[in-house]
């Protein structure tokens, strides 16, 4: 199974570009699920199902929604290795510019969006720059040069991933996003992996600087979410 | 480059290449003395500061050598991204019928792109957009002076090979056109930035039918204005050597000057239209149907001389609408 961690701010259209991808990959005949983490509620749940994804959503409550991702990504993948995906989408909820679920050896895609301002890629953190492909949206709200300018200032705080402009609603670009997916390694698990970035303080054993991942180095306040 | 200069003194590093200093502040970090390497520099930062900053010390040296080859390749960018040709190879509508045909297209040359909504337009433009290889659902290829595109073009954000003018132009920034030109003049990295701005604000002018100053915000531009901008920038600024146009709305500015602007500064422009003026602008316009092209046709003498007919009346019905505006009579 190819696994794929995506972040970005909120509204950014993270789903919308994710529906596109896999509307594509679909067509091509390859199977996709989501996991959603998020702190409270989200839509997003709907959203997926209207298209007909597989989509689990994990709510964190009062723990960072980062933090609550990694103490439960091992057991996302044992859905997606169970459910026989192909592909598994991870979408985070993106609301912590200090953390980011990317994990070292999973391809990690940020999307951010035009309308959030020529200054945004500065003060994204991680979940930006330590990515392996940004997708920019909205570029149909906006004019050629602020397109311009802004995937600029993104090369600027990331200069090596790859950036691709897919629009959320139309869909154009989704299909190239789709093959972009496919090329993320093969992986069946992640324990023992490092995070890319320490997660900054909270209630557990990531907040006080872990980075490997597995249940031996869970300590604290630990929540598991639960799966069909 | 190699990775000597991460040990040379910052004031040495800025004559090599002057943008360098900038990858300090995008980061949020303070600009090294001109005595100090980055190496020193990067070595010395404190750790509370890069914790501050989400940043991590190991991959600033990465991200600083990253940024280096990233200023290089924009300066060569600039000069490499002329070409003889653009050349489209047919692939299938959407019931999997093969389309027959090879069309060459050379700087200077206008196809115009006309068919129902949902005959797939915008879907051959992305095509164009993405330097297709059999690999998008229509199944076209594109080719670049007669030979395959080097696949890096394709997410050479800085190299694009093609331009596109939003069908919607709003502005988003808070900023005067002359700061929002020189913004993007900045990003292209053009020497005579002032100058630029300068040219591009007096060809927009021209184009639009209203004046505006460069003091003028850009959220309050009116349509016309925005767009003559925009076509006025790409024109100046964009070194994309095709130029896709996508249902521009064309209110408000002279819109054949403005298709002109883009052709005489020798780019391919492909432009998919409803209306009749722009389409026959074109030497060459494609008929879309079922999301395949279904014909080629060639612009005729006769069709160019209905054009002038057009534009007349087009031209009489501006007069009247100016008319109206300034309160007069239409009798
Ligand atoms: N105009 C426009 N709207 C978009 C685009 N991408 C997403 N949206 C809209 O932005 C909103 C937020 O998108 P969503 O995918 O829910 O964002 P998420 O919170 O990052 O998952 C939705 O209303 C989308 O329809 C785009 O490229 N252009
Ligand atoms: N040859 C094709 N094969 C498959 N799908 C296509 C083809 N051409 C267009 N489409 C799809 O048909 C839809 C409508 O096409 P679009 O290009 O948006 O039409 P237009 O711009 O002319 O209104 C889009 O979803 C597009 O991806
Ligand atoms: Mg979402
Ligand atoms: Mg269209
Ligand atoms: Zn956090
Ligand atoms: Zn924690």
């Amino acid at each position: 199974m190819r696994v794929i961690t995506l972040a970005g701010p909120p509204s950014s259209g993270k789903s919308a570009v994710t529906i596109k991808a896999i509307a594509s990959l679909k067509q091509k005949g390859v199977s996709v699920g989501v996991v959603k983490f998020d702190s409270l509620s989200t839509q997003d749940q709907l959203l997926y199902e209207k298209q007909g994804v597989a989509v689990t959503t994990g709510l964190s409550g009062n723990l960072c929604p980062d933090h609550f991702f990694v103490s439960n990504v091992e057991e996302s993948l044992a859905w997606g290795v169970a459910s026989g995906f192909d592909l598994l989408v991870i979408e985070s909820a993106g609301l912590c510019n200090r953390c980011a679920p990317h994990i070292q050896g999973v391809l990690a895609v940020c999307v951010i969006d035009n309308l959030s301002g020529v200054n945004t890629p500065k003060k994204i953190g991680p979940m930006l720059k330590m990515a392996d492909i940004v997708v920019i949206t909205k570029g149909d709200i906006v004019s050629q040069a602020e397109r311009e300018v802004f995937a600029h200032r993104v090369r600027q705080v990331n200069g090596s991933a790859t950036i691709l402009n897919v629009n959320g609603l139309t869909g154009q670009g989704g299909d190239e996003l789709g093959r972009l997916l496919q090329g993320a390694p093969e992986t069946i698990s992640v324990e023992g992996k490092l995070l890319r970035f320490s997660l900054p303080a909270a209630l557990c054993s990531y907040c006080l600087g872990q980075r490997k991942i597995g249940a031996d180095f869970q300590m604290g306040n630990v929540k598991k979410m639960a799966f069909s | 480059m190699n990775e000597s200069f991460l040990e040379l003194p910052l004031a040495v590093l800025l004559v090599q290449s002057p943008l360098a200093g900038e990858f300090f502040p995008t980061l949020g970090l303070p600009l090294p003395p001109g005595t100090m390497s980055p190496a020193a520099y990067f070595a010395a930062l404190d750790n509370g500061v890069l914790e501050d900053l989400a940043l991590e010390r190991d991959s600033l040296v990465e991200q600083f050598t990253d940024y280096l080859l990233l200023l290089s390749t924009l300066g060569k960018g600039r000069t490499a991204s002329r070409l003889e040709s653009i050349t489209i190879l047919g692939g299938h509508d959407k019931s999997g019928r093969r389309e027959d045909f090879s069309l060459t297209v050379r700087p200077g040359e206008i196809i115009s792109l006309v068919g129902p909504t949902g005959s797939g337009k915008s879907r051959f433009l992305a095509d164009i957009e993405w330097l297709a290889q059999g690999d998008s659902p229509t199944g076209r290829s594109l080719l670049i002076d007669g030979a395959p595109p080097d696949p890096g073009l394709r997410y050479a954000i800085d190299r694009k090979l093609v331009a596109q003018l939003s069908q919607n132009m709003n502005f988003v920034m808070d900023l005067s056109v002359e700061e929002f030109i020189t913004m993007h003049a900045e990003s292209r990295m053009v020497e005579d930035i002032p100058g630029v701005t300068r040219s591009i604000i007096s060809l927009a002018n021209e184009l639009a039918g209203e004046r505006f100053s460069p003091d003028t915000p850009v959220t309050s531009l009116s349509g016309g204005q925005s767009r003559a901008l925009m076509i006025a920038d790409t024109s100046c600024l964009s070194n994309s050597p095709i130029v896709l146009i996508d249902e521009i709305e064309n209110a408000g500015i002279d819109r054949k000057r403005a298709v002109r602007t883009l052709v005489d500064k020798q780019k391919i422009v492909l432009m998919a239209t409803h209306d009749p003026i722009l389409a026959l602008m074109g030497e060459r316009r494609l008929v879309f149907k079922n999301g395949g092209i279904a014909a080629i046709i060639t612009t005729s003498d006769a069709e160019r001389a209905n054009l002038k007919l057009f534009e007349e009346m087009d031209a009489k019905l501006g007069a009247v609408r100016n008319a109206l505006r300034n309160g007069e009579r239409i009798e």
